[in-house]
């Protein structure tokens, strides 16, 4: 758990190089899902560059397809490619890293991009687990703020109807969006009770802490006859106190002055983390 | 008088071959009475999908469906599938690349009376504009079946239109001359055929019936591009302009996208004048399509006949083809003053 920890500092540094490789990227969103990536891809799911056309494999749609850095940099690290080629190409001409996830890189199920459509995407991936009788599960992160798409909840209305239990709903619950808190443009609180309404198991827990992921995670698998939903409360920019919790981070490029800070940030980080 | 809506026929076809595929899964949004798709419903319980009324979760379900090695069909009124649920349409099938076939069902001024909302006049110009989706607007029953037939065989995502009410046959169970993504050619004589050179197996077929044409003429007065519902009638016109000794070709473009382009410029070039007929606005549909291919190919007068850009008159959507002159008379009369 504390390697996961230690790991994901280092990839919270690739991903600030990434932003500052390709001249833009959604950082305050990618350091808060990190610890969420991290767990799902080297704990929970059974995904590998070896596996990746095994109809057993577990499914994975990043929903909230703007945090493609965090996800680029996890699956780097499972070595679907290279780092030094995301590193090199992100964002740049002609190439396939673009600033949304898309399914011509190893690795990427389904494009997204548009928020409100992870979801739906993964009851349909769910049904198919449970027509053909396989015992994958699929797993999807969404924004806060992407909850406010009503597709999302069309996804919702049917995981409950089809009893999807093999499917599990993250929301990177960050509290922050592009104009500001959630709170302020979109009201979602309570999460728990409008889930619960839809029918789904609810788990809230501290999205950036690994032993709280993983027995939500775990508490998921053990939950059958519904789908389930973990509300991860996590903190926009997470790892250095320059982006923390401040809305404009949500898609802001650090200059020399913050990168210096925010890099010495997530170092301090990453050793307190070799430390515990 | 034929009482099989095109429909009734993908229905006929999707049950004969989810009897051997297990992996065909067909979608409604509590569609499945008015999509014909009750039958198959009924049949294979386990192979069919009711998302409820929730077209963008349709399309998206499909898409994770097929994702994960389904053959997806998803049938909902084509006013609401092709742009109420236009971005999962773009997204989830097309830049994703999913099986999925959209299947559009009432299409076209089908609700008659129901107003605009019920009505699809933009779904060709909607879904053609996507890159990696395919648009078909099949004539009649028999060409529908063999177009849902060789979609059965592909794994790219497609959006197919299809009409409420039966249309009169165009073609018979033996002479259906058809090949995936090639116009068939159709004379005011009763012969039909695909271009010669473009020798198939079906194409053959045909030419063993005694009215089957595998060759493109070359000499013509006038050319009529038409789809879906709107091929009949330009075959009736092409027999009404016969009869006046005016030689008319109708090209029945099933394949709006990927247009057959080589089909338009041939058939443009033997001809003076060249005609689109569509049940469908007069912007980004057929009409647009043809005009691009025969103004850059073989310039040539082109008439466009289509809906107007205005919400249309109410009635049954006869009333409405004759209110806007698309029928045979509207259509021959467009060719006479065209030449």
């Amino acid at each position: 758990m504390e390697q996961l920890k230690v790991l994901s500092y280092d990839l919270r540094r690739q991903v600030v190089d990434m932003v500052i490789a390709g001249k833009g990227g959604h950082i305050g969103g990618d350091m808060s899902v990190m610890d969420i990536l991290v767990e799902l891809y080297f704990e929970q799911m059974n995904i590998s560059p070896e596996n990746q056309e095994d109809p057993n494999r577990d499914r994975f749609v990043m929903s909230k397809g703007h945090s493609v850095e965090a996800l680029y940099t996890v699956l780097a690290a499972k070595g679907f490619f290279p780092i030094e080629q995301v590193m090199r190409e992100f964002s740049k001409f002609g190439s396939k890293f673009i600033g949304h996830p898309n399914n011509k890189l190893p690795g990427i199920e389904m494009n997204s991009g548009s928020l409100g459509h992870g979801l739906p995407v993964c009851v349909g991936m769910a049904i198919a687990g449970k027509m053909d009788g396989r015992d994958y599960r699929v797993y999807t992160v969404m924004g806060d703020g992407e909850l406010a798409e009503g597709s999302v909840w069309e996804g919702a209305m049917a995981a409950h109807q089809y009893k999807l239990d093999n499917l599990c709903a993250i929301v990177d619950r960050n509290r922050l969006q592009i104009s500001g808190n959630t709170e302020d443009v979109m009201a979602h609180d309570s999460q728990e009770e409008r889930w619960s309404a839809f029918g789904w198991h609810v788990i809230s827990v501290n999205g950036n802490d690994y032993k709280q992921l993983r027995a939500a995670f775990e508490e998921a698998k053990a939950t059958k006859g519904a789908p389930t939903v973990i509300i991860a409360n996590t903190i926009k920019g997470f790892g250095s106190p320059v982006m923390e919790n401040k809305a404009n981070w949500h898609h802001k490029v650090p200059n020399e002055q913050e990168y210096e800070q925010i890099m010495r940030d997530l170092e301090a980080g990453k050793e307190a983390a070799l430390h515990e | 008088m034929n009482k099989i809506p095109n429909r009734q026929a993908i229905c006929e076809v999707l049950m004969e071959a989810a009897k051997e595929d297990k992996d065909i899964v067909v979608l409604c949004s509590d569609s499945r009475g008015s999509a014909s798709l009750a039958p198959f419903a009924q049949a294979f319980p386990e192979q069919f999908v009711e998302v409820g009324i929730a077209e963008q979760d349709l399309v998206s379900i499909s898409a994770g469906l097929a994702k994960c090695g389904k053959k997806s069909f998803a049938a909902s009124p084509a006013c609401f599938l092709s742009t109420r649920s236009y971005e999962q349409a773009k997204v989830d099938c097309a830049y994703s690349n999913t099986n999925v076939t959209l299947i559009g069902i009432s299409g076209g001024v089908s609700y008659g009376a129901l107003g605009m909302s019920h009505h699809s006049a933009q779904d060709i110009a909607a879904m053609a504009a996507i890159p990696n989706m395919r648009v078909y607007l099949p004539s009649d029953r028999f060409q529908t079946a063999k177009l849902i037939r060789a979609l059965l065989l592909d794994q790219k995502p497609a959006y197919v239109r299809v009409g409420r009410n039966p249309v009169e046959d165009i073609y018979t169970e033996e002479c259906c001359p058809f090949e995936m993504d090639r116009a068939t050619i159709l004379y005011g004589d009763g012969s039909m055929g695909v271009y010669a050179d473009r020798h198939s197996e079906e194409t053959e077929k045909a030419g063993e019936s005694e009215n089957a044409e595998r060759a493109g003429r070359e000499k013509l007065d006038a050319v009529v591009v038409a789809c879906g519902e709107m091929v009949r009638p330009a075959l009736e016109a092409a027999e009404l302009l016969a009869a006046e000794g005016i030689l008319a070709a109708v090209l029945d473009m099933y394949c709006v996208k990927p247009l057959d382009r080589e089909a338009v410029i041939q058939a443009a070039k033997a001809a003076k004048l060249v005609v689109t007929v569509e049940e469908h606005a007069p912007f980004g549909g057929l009409g647009s399509m043809v005009s691009q291919v025969v103004a850059t190919e073989c310039p040539k007068k082109v008439i466009n006949l289509a809906l107007p850009d205005a919400p249309v008159i109410t009635g049954t959507s006869q009333e409405v083809f004759d209110y806007y002159g698309l029928n045979a008379e509207g259509i021959a009369e467009t060719v006479r003053r065209g030449l």
